[in-house]
């Protein structure tokens, strides 16, 4: 129970991907398809979202005018995750990674909206094409007038 | 200049896209030569770079974007690196889509003339996304440029008819699945390592115990991913039609490139990415995908000889070669390694030699089927020629290359001890064999006269005998083929041959490429 209390952001993910699969196989209608693609699509963000999360305390990563100017913050340092590479940048203070959330999950998601909303796009665009075909989104009516021979 | 060509290879394709945006529209006549040019540049950049990867001590040609530095010898920013491997395939696509934006000239007037250019757009962004998969070594990157290939080709194929637009929609739902999977997959690795460049990842799983579940969840999710795209047997529902019913030039492009290409990304995430001894040895899935890999080939070669329709037969044939490949890459054996890159060389290029000769037989003959074959040996002697010698390449006989790839598989696969995909193998040549040899049988005895009217060499005679306007000619003869599609298919046939002639040098090289990779040493 406390696995999945403590996990139920990767839980939900697993169930939207679920419900977004059965949408993008077992629906007849075009557009509930692309519903079905997008929620699929939206449960991988959500993924990646909760993989940048760093527990209690972790803020966003900007610092603030005391981190980088204060000399009090300064002394505690060199937690075990910190970078070598701020060694070498002496004037910028020591920063424990732990309090900053991961950055980067969240930025390739952007892309990866950008992405979703593009492929959304094209997809609608070829399902305008179908219709203007065929006259109809549901897939049963589409096979059945490519089976008459009207494809 | 010279230190410039990697990232010159992607920008080539992607400024002719912006420039044909911003001109083309208004004079549709440019597209093609802005497009010829953009492909020619960006394959000389190619060819560039394989030597430059040629000179170097290393073997690898590394170019960070952005040039934020590295820290510990890893680049911060996105890394392209070129190995010999990649090289060979940046090479491969780029002449791939020179030559096929040549042949594209006639056929897209034709086929789509309202159209051409949003079809040269796609197309340039198509090739770029190809080429950067091939060249990025940062795991993210590779997804965007998957996705980007992907759009490209979904709204390439919805260019063509009625029942491409259907089977582009078909196309978008699985490829989204696959890219999704592939991108989960990259998630997992990233929460194990920390790290989205690819040699980077390498180093740091290696101190990852084997066990990981993340790892193998991961691995999992980026096969599943890569096989949907690449329509590898259960999941290649999406590719015949797709295939199959779009423009000819679309076909033509995609047909070879597309799954070679992710069936690129799997040798790469298998040797680079996840090393040979997790993925032959810790995951002991070797005989699972040898055996999936052999029913792939046997089904792929069985509805390829139950089709009537000349494009559909080659999608399956493609399906069939899908499973080569992936059986030779998961034989664990170095033997098998080989064979599977030798045979993506050489099956795409035959792969884009027969989509070219159909290409131009249909346009030609206006008949889909395996019937407008009759008689063409005498009707279009040049095409004839390109064709039979893809045929025989497919088949399998010795002086093509499509003999020495197969050879290799079949060595690794008796070195493995997999019979069963020896068996597939040779079945699948045999197919082939009675496939082709049916059509070649038809263009050779049969109906000589059958295609007549406005198609037979009398007529043009009589046309000139009564003086006729040369001008009032049906333009749509078999005898006058444009060179535009004749030239490109021709280079195409020769290369085939060439690569066989020279087998031994590109397999000895190819083997380096296997070995520097530090495939299969202790696995086996």
């Amino acid at each position: 129970m406390e696995f999945i209390v403590n996990n139920f952001n990767y839980w939900i993910y697993v169930i939207l991907m679920m419900i977004g699969l059965f949408a993008m196989i077992a629906k007849n209608n075009l557009i509930k398809k692309l519903v079905g693609m997008t929620i699929f699509q939206t449960a991988i963000i959500l993924f990646y979202v909760s993989i940048g999360v760093k527990g209690e305390g972790a803020t966003i990563p900007i610092l603030s005018y005391e981190q980088v100017h204060g000399t009090h913050h300064v002394e505690e340092a060199d937690h075990a995750g910190e970078d070598d590479s701020h060694h070498a940048q002496a004037d910028l203070p020591e920063i424990d990674a732990r309090t900053i959330t991961n950055p980067i999950p969240h930025v390739l998601m952007l892309t990866a909206i950008v992405v979703g909303v593009a492929t959304l796009g094209v997809a609608l665009a070829i399902s305008q094409r179908i219709f203007h075909f065929y006259g109809s989104l549901d897939e049963d009516v589409i096979l059945a007038k490519i089976q008459k021979g009207d494809g | 200049m010279v230190e410039q060509f990697p990232i010159l290879i992607e920008l080539c394709p992607l400024f002719g896209a912006i420039l044909i945006a911003i001109l083309g529209f208004r004079m549709p006549k440019l597209c093609y030569p802005i497009t010829v040019l953009a492909m020619a540049l960006s394959c000389a950049a190619a060819i560039g770079t394989f030597m430059m990867m040629l000179a170097s001590p290393s073997g690898t040609v590394i170019y960070d974007l952005s040039g934020w530095g590295r820290v510990n010898d890893t680049a911060i920013s996105i890394e392209y690196r070129v190995d010999a491997l990649s090289a060979l395939m940046l090479v491969l696509i780029s002449s791939v889509a020179f030559l096929n934006v040549i042949y594209s000239k006639v056929r897209v007037a034709q086929e789509t003339p309202s159209k051409i250019p949003h079809f040269y757009i796609l197309y340039l962004l198509l090739v770029a996304g190809l080429e950067g998969i091939t060249i990025t070594n940062d795991a993210f990157n590779l997804y965007v440029l998957v996705e980007i290939s992907s759009l490209t080709g979904y709204a390439l194929i919805a260019i063509g008819s009625k029942r491409a637009v259907i089977s582009s929609f078909n196309y978008v739902i699985m490829g989204t699945i696959g890219a999704s999977f592939f991108l989960l997959g990259v998630g997992y690795l990233y929460i194990k390592t920390g790290t989205l460049n690819m040699s980077d990842i390498r180093s740091i799983m290696e101190a990852i115990p084997d066990d990981s579940k993340a790892i193998k969840v991961g691995f999992m999710l980026i096969m599943i991913g890569v096989w949907v795209k690449m329509a590898f047997f259960p999941l290649h529902g999406w590719l015949p039609n797709a295939y199959a019913y779009a423009p000819t030039a679309t076909g033509a492009l995609m047909a070879p490139l597309v799954t070679k290409v992710m069936i690129y990304i799997m040798i790469r995430m298998m040797l680079s990415v996840f090393g040979p001894e997790y993925v032959y040895e810790t995951l002991g899935w070797t005989d699972v995908v040898v055996t999936l890999s052999t029913i792939a080939i046997v089904a792929g070669s069985f509805f390829a000889l139950s089709r009537s329709d000349l494009r559909k037969m080659l999608t399956y044939i493609i399906v069939a070669e899908v499973g080569y490949m992936v059986g030779g890459a998961w034989l664990a054996n170095s033997q098998g390694m080989t064979g599977a890159i030798y045979h993506l060389l050489s099956d795409a290029l035959m792969t884009f030699c027969l989509f070219m000769v159909v290409g131009i037989v249909v346009s030609r003959t206006g008949d889909p089927k395996l019937t407008a074959f009759q008689g063409l040996y005498r009707k279009m002697p040049i095409t004839m020629v390109g064709f039979t010698i893809a045929a025989l390449s497919m088949i399998g006989l010795p002086p093509t290359c499509g003999f020495f790839s197969k050879w290799y598989l079949l060595r690794g696969g008796i070195e493995a001890g997999q019979y069963h995909y020896v068996g597939a193998l040779l079945f699948s040549s045999l197919v082939n064999a009675v496939l082709f040899f049916r059509l070649i049988e038809m263009a050779y005895y049969h109906g000589a006269h059958a295609h007549g009217e406005p198609i037979r060499d009398e007529d043009h005679e009589q046309y000139r005998m009564h003086g006729a306007d040369p001008d009032s000619q049906p333009k749509e003869t078999l005898a006058n083929a444009p060179w535009s599609m004749l030239g490109p298919m021709l280079v195409v046939a020769i290369g085939l041959i060439a690569l066989g002639v020279f087998n031994s040098t590109v397999t000895e090289w190819i083997g380096q490429v296997v070995a520097n990779l530090n495939v299969l040493e202790g696995a086996n």
